[in-house]
């Protein structure tokens, strides 16, 4: 009944406005890139809500492993003296 | 609402968790506990998933047909302005469904089977979407009241723990409130209207108001897939709470326009706080799920033809991509 291939998937990365970064906002399905952009268009910015577009093949993007995430980002956790907030400076010390 | 048919059970049943790791469920069900979001690559139960691509895709599905009966008044609204709104609305519609099926996508279902499944007849999608659009009215009624009832449902889905599913139901309630506006705007201007107009709005309401009531689903008593939807915060509230809810926000708004709710029975109840109604006529509701309301057949029909007639758009498209991305390789 419908066409047995669906047209590669594209995730679309928005940047609402000047000085932002572009953020993730969902998907497309495109038959090329340049559609992917114009399917994006219509989808995700219908009231102002980019001024850019960025459109990536799914299968192009390579991601961290959810179940592999305490291995992963478990280095970063006992280092609490990468914050400021760690340091104990007496109140008299201004403006540090 | 827009998943009705939840009910019916197809593939797989709910009940397929006990052969799943016991630390595994635990863990996961702490997680949905504490308010965390599951992502697509998370672990997560069978029939979590299983509930959400069904849950996801009628939805979809709804938003989709949902284009149909009000896409029938685009080429009659009564002047540009109206016109030019409708086709916005029927637009956000299209982009609802988007991004629905873009949601259910990440639960490892294709786009196409989804279609497949819409356009076979086997997918189910709202009940409400089967009644016609008699008259200017009905658009106006249908902004108002199915929009509204959709918005009360979608509201609480905001927070629903799979996190595509949560993020498409914000964005979509964003658009929703324009959606109900315009509708009532519609009502208003025939309620203030001639007497023609006032006769043409009250018909709306008659012939909309049940089917709306219908569209939060089957009574709670009824309902079999609300405690496991529940416990895994896919739903916070039952069908009748919310249908409640609805009541009692838009008796209000129908007495300003001066038309008459379409129920004997309504009455407000001091005591309890609430609007108590009439008996709701579930054997309607269910012929028109099955299949057999006033348009099914037709709203069917016209998804397969538009599919259909699209096709050398899609094979033309395809084409050009395989071609250039040739000439781009070489
Ligand atoms: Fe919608
Ligand atoms: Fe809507």
């Amino acid at each position: 009944m419908s066409d047995t291939r669906d047209w590669p998937l594209y995730e679309i990365f928005i940047r609402a406005r000047g000085g932002l970064d572009h953020k993730h906002v969902g998907s497309v399905h495109a038959a090329d890139a340049t559609m992917a952009i114009e399917h994006a268009r219509d989808v995700y910015t219908r009231r102002m809500e980019g001024i850019s577009i960025w459109a990536v093949r799914a299968t192009d993007i390579t991601a961290s492993d959810p179940a592999e995430s305490d291995a992963l980002f478990e280095p970063a956790r006992d280092k609490i003296y990468r914050h400021p907030t760690f340091y104990d400076i007496p109140k008299e010390v201004e403006t540090l | 609402m827009y998943t009705q048919g939840l009910n019916e059970q197809t593939g797989r049943p709910v009940a397929a968790e006990a052969t799943e790791d016991e630390a595994r469920l635990r863990a996961f069900q702490a997680r949905i506990d504490a308010e965390e979001k599951i992502e697509p690559k998370d672990w997560m139960p069978d029939a979590y998933r299983q509930t959400l691509i069904r849950q996801i895709s009628q939805h979809a599905h709804s938003e989709i047909v949902g284009m149909l009966p009000e896409g029938n008044w685009i080429t009659r609204a009564p002047s540009l302005m109206r016109k030019s709104i409708l086709i916005a609305k029927v637009q956000d519609e299209g982009g609802h469904g988007a991004y629905l099926y873009s949601a259910a996508e990440t639960l490892g279902v294709s786009r196409a089977e989804l279609i497949d499944q819409l356009l076979s007849g086997r997918a189910k999608y709202s009940s409400i979407f089967n009644y016609p659009t008699l008259s200017w009215a009905d658009v106006g009624a249908i902004g108002w009241l199915v929009d509204g009832a959709a918005i009360m449902n979608q509201i609480p889905l905001c927070r629903c723990s799979y996190g595509p599913y949560a993020r498409a139901m914000i964005r979509i309630c964003k658009e929703e409130s324009f959606h109900q506006r315009q509708g009532y705007d519609i009502m208003l201007k025939l309620a203030r209207g001639t007497a023609a107009q006032r006769r043409m709005a009250q018909d709306a309401l008659d012939r909309w108001w049940w089917p709306s009531l219908m569209m939060f689903g089957p009574p709670d008593a009824a309902s079999m897939h609300t405690a496991h939807s529940v416990r895994w915060k896919i739903k916070r509230f039952t069908n009748d709470e919310l249908r409640q809810k609805f009541v009692d926000f838009t008796v209000p708004q129908a007495k300003f326009l001066g038309l008459n709710v379409p129920d004997p029975a309504l009455r407000w109840d001091a005591e309890a706080g609430m609007h108590r109604y009439g008996e709701i006529d579930w054997t309607e509701f269910n012929q028109v799920l099955k299949g057999h309301g006033p348009c099914n057949r037709e709203r069917l029909a016209e998804r397969r033809a538009a599919h259909e007639d699209g096709r050398w758009v899609r094979e033309a498209a395809a084409a050009h991509a395989a071609k250039h991305g040739a000439r781009a390789a070489a």
